[in-house]
């Protein structure tokens, strides 16, 4: 999403970053999560799980902004995302 | 406030008999839909539940009175209603996920002339076979057939006592005139009144399996919100409670619950004999038929007939061997009972030949006299 | 894309996937993966569940799931508390009993459009008139999905499906209209791509004391869409361009026009005396607490 202006406080403010997780052999590959994913972070990837589908992978991990969507929206319980430290982000 | 069990002597009908007998049991649950000639039963309860810290609901139909009924037990709780034959068939729905399930839980059918809408008023012993078969698929099921209101009030205990111990619905087969009729009742003091509850879980949570039997063939049972975490499906379900849609595990869990009754069969049923020791024409019946029956007997022995009684209290289980041994030594059987010809059926398969079986039977709506069972026990033979 | 660029960053984010999903604690894991189909929303309905029972603040231990038969009836067999999978349609009347039997229960109804409004839908108009204190949840996929997808009480007029081939010529429910009218006390409608204020409504039904039901809708791609050209992604695209939240909107205008507008919000939420609390008022004696009989 790109802003029209930048906010007063952009450089206050802490955007929370998050890393995601996918059980790749729970997808059934419904492409909700690569869909609704607000920063589109996610795709499909070229690997089949064992039951043939195609699960999905960061394609932007940096992007993650621990928004949690594609958590709540696979009916698979097949990904989430947990938030990273700052601390941790700057290590890595 | 008047305790669970009436202490005493009282003047009552069957079915009034019927809800103190539930009442004494411990039963604390009672899902009704008013039916003739059952109705009575639910009316003494509505009023007597809540004395007790129980609860009464009267629900939308007969369907969702047994639904509320199996869901009560599955809390813990002991659980009945009462119903005459529309709803009884309504009901066999949910009698069946109670089999399937091994939910305690009491069923009474005030039984009156069908089929359909038939005679309201007017008793019948019709729906037999459809207590036996009646829910779809194999299962085996217990009905009792009380004859009087006094027995009615015993057997509402039994059948709490059976239904726990055995997890499985138990049905009481009375009919419209056990039902209306007023008797002397005779309540025991409740430390006299010996109760059964459900087995309950021997092991932890995280190892309990809510199907795996004990030595008896009886898995013990956790109620919702005991912590077990349990599943319970009318699907085909393994030892855990899950669903497992195969063959083998079809096989394993009708063997569980068939085998319930095979190991216990002899704890189960219950018969009552009248002079059948020395008799050469027995007479088998059961609920209000075997009152008829039992003047009929002594009417035969009068005329020097030896004939005698063999009067169900358990129809469900039916007594086969019994039956079979007899066979192969009186001259005949006479059934008794107000339809035409289903328990007859039985007693005429478990003689295998070996011995005639006749029919003393009704259509519904009366009683049979004693006269007609006189003549088929003097010119059947 | 070249598949060869996917890779370079693939391998890292798979290094340390933890296996455990932050809901797998409430789920029989050794039940999943689930039988529902590639972009079914009944999982999305299932863990907008979950999570709200877990930031419920209810006892979960107290909790049960109680279920119908269809593919949502399923959800009872997947949640890791005490749950029932009953007969077609009579889970109301069940959890009615239980609830009943022992009112400490947090009972709550997850079950599909066929199984609570077809061959259910007396009882849930008598649960919602007796205010009985369950949590009734409606997954609404339009059609029945277990048995490959025949017309059902909520499917929209003119949609095919195997036993309307030509179109449907029935009008569907207009389900909060209906729970209105028999008396529910919360009643709401969210769709599983409005995930977040799904599960916030989910919370307040499960936190409500009398009969709260939450209608869901959810594709069913493979029995519903696929007969009416509507893929899985198809239908969340619906939903995201013709639904709009009006909180409080009268339930008299919620039917479904999925060419115009379909109407999400918590619309109903009232208290009333529960059916508990009206029978023990009315029918117990002031003094007597239940299990204390003399």
């Amino acid at each position: 999403m790109g802003f029209w202006r930048i906010p007063l406080d952009t450089t206050d403010i802490d955007i929370a970053r998050g890393r995601v997780h996918i059980l790749e052999e729970r997808c059934k590959g419904c492409g909700y999560c690569i869909e609704f994913c607000p920063k589109k972070a996610l795709a499909f990837s070229s690997k089949f799980n064992q039951k043939g589908y195609h699960p999905p992978y960061m394609i932007k991990p940096d992007e993650c902004v621990n928004c949690h969507y594609c958590e709540i929206i696979c009916p698979e319980f097949a990904i989430f995302s947990v938030e990273v430290e700052p601390a941790e982000e700057k290590q890595a | 406030m008047k305790p669970a069990v009436l202490t005493g002597e009282h003047y009552m009908t069957g079915d009034e008999a019927c809800a103190e007998g539930a009442l004494a049991a411990g039963c604390l649950f009672f899902g009704g839909y008013p039916i003739t000639p059952a109705t009575e039963v639910a009316e003494r309860m509505s009023a007597r539940l809540p004395g007790v810290g129980g609860t009464y609901i009267q629900m939308e139909d007969e369907i969702a009175a047994m639904a509320a009924v199996v869901g009560a037990s599955c809390a813990g709780v002991k659980s009945m209603t009462a119903t005459s034959g529309p709803g009884f068939s309504l009901m066999m729905e949910n009698i069946g996920l109670a089999v399937c399930t091994e939910t305690p839980c009491v069923v009474v059918n005030v039984q009156r002339a069908g089929p359909s809408t038939g005679l309201p008023t007017m008793g019948a012993q019709g729906d037999m076979m459809q207590a036996r078969w009646g829910s779809h698929g194999h299962y085996d099921i217990i009905a009792l057939a009380p004859s009087s209101a006094q027995e009615i009030f015993y057997q509402s205990i039994l059948a709490f006592n059976l239904s726990e111990t055995y997890r499985t619905p138990v049905l009481i087969m009375t009919d419209e005139v056990v039902g209306h009729m007023s008797e002397r009742v005779i309540i025991p003091d409740a430390k006299e009144i010996k109760l059964m509850s459900r087995p309950t879980p021997k092991v932890g949570k995280e190892r309990f399996k809510p199907f795996a039997p004990a030595e008896n063939g009886v898995a013990p049972m956790a109620n919702a919100g005991e912590g077990y975490k349990i599943h319970v499906t009318g699907l085909t379900h393994d030892e855990k409670g899950y669903p497992v849609m195969t063959v083998d595990a079809q096989v394993s869990m009708m063997e569980r619950i068939m085998n319930k009754f095979a190991k216990n069969l002899k704890h189960i049923l219950r018969t009552e004999s009248h002079r059948i020791e020395d008799a050469e024409i027995v007479v088998v019946s059961y609920g209000v038929s075997a009152r008829t029956a039992l003047a009929a007997v002594e009417d035969a022995r009068e005329r020097g007939i030896r004939a005698g009684l063999l009067r169900l209290i358990t129809v469900w289980p039916f007594p086969s061997e019994m039956i079979c041994s007899l066979a192969a030594r009186v001259k005949g059987f006479v059934t008794v009972e107000q339809n035409l010809g289903q328990i007859h059926l039985e007693v005429q398969r478990a003689a295998a030949g070996k011995a005639p079986a006749y029919l003393a039977g009704h259509a519904g709506g009366s009683l049979i006299s004693p006269e007609q069972v006189l003549d088929v026990i003097e010119h059947g033979f | 894309m070249n598949p060869k660029d996917q890779n370079k960053y693939e391998e890292p984010n798979m290094v340390d996937t933890p296996l455990h999903h932050p809901l797998d604690d409430l789920l029989r894991t050794d039940r999943i993966p689930h039988i529902w189909c590639p972009g079914c929303g009944i999982g999305t309905a299932f863990s907008a569940c979950l999570q709200a029972m877990r930031t419920s603040g209810l006892d979960l231990e107290k909790t049960v799931m109680v279920s119908g038969i269809g593919c949502s009836g399923r959800g009872a067999g997947y949640v890791k508390l005490d749950s029932y999978h009953t007969t077609h349609g009579r889970a109301i009347p069940f959890a009615t009993g239980m609830k009943l039997a022992n009112p400490d229960l947090n009972v709550v109804v997850f079950s599909g459009d066929g199984d609570l409004f077809a061959i259910g839908g007396n009882h849930f108009i008598h649960a919602a008139r007796r205010n009985m204190a369950l949590t009734v949840v409606c997954v609404n996929n339009f059609t029945y999905g277990m048995t490959g997808g025949q017309v059902a009480a909520t499917t929209p007029y003119q949609a095919k499906t195997t036993t309307t081939p030509r179109g449907n010529h029935e009008a569907p429910f207009n389900l909060p209209l209906l729970a209105y009218a028999s008396g529910a006390t919360l009643i709401a409608r969210w769709t599983i791509l409005h995930a977040r204020d799904l599960t916030e409504c989910l919370k307040q039904a499960l936190q409500h004391s009398g009969f709260s039901f939450v209608e869901i809708l959810s594709p069913c791609p493979v029995n519903y869409g696929r007969r009416n050209r509507q893929s899985a992604l198809d239908m969340l695209k619906m939903f995201q361009d013709k639904c709009i939240i009006q909180n409080n909107a009268s339930p008299a205008d919620l039917e479904m026009d999925f060419a115009k507008r379909i109407v999400l919000g918590k619309f109903v939420h009232v208290q009333r005396p529960t059916c508990i609390e009206t029978y023990d008022k009315t029918c117990r004696l002031a003094d007597f607490s239940k299990g204390k009989a003399a």
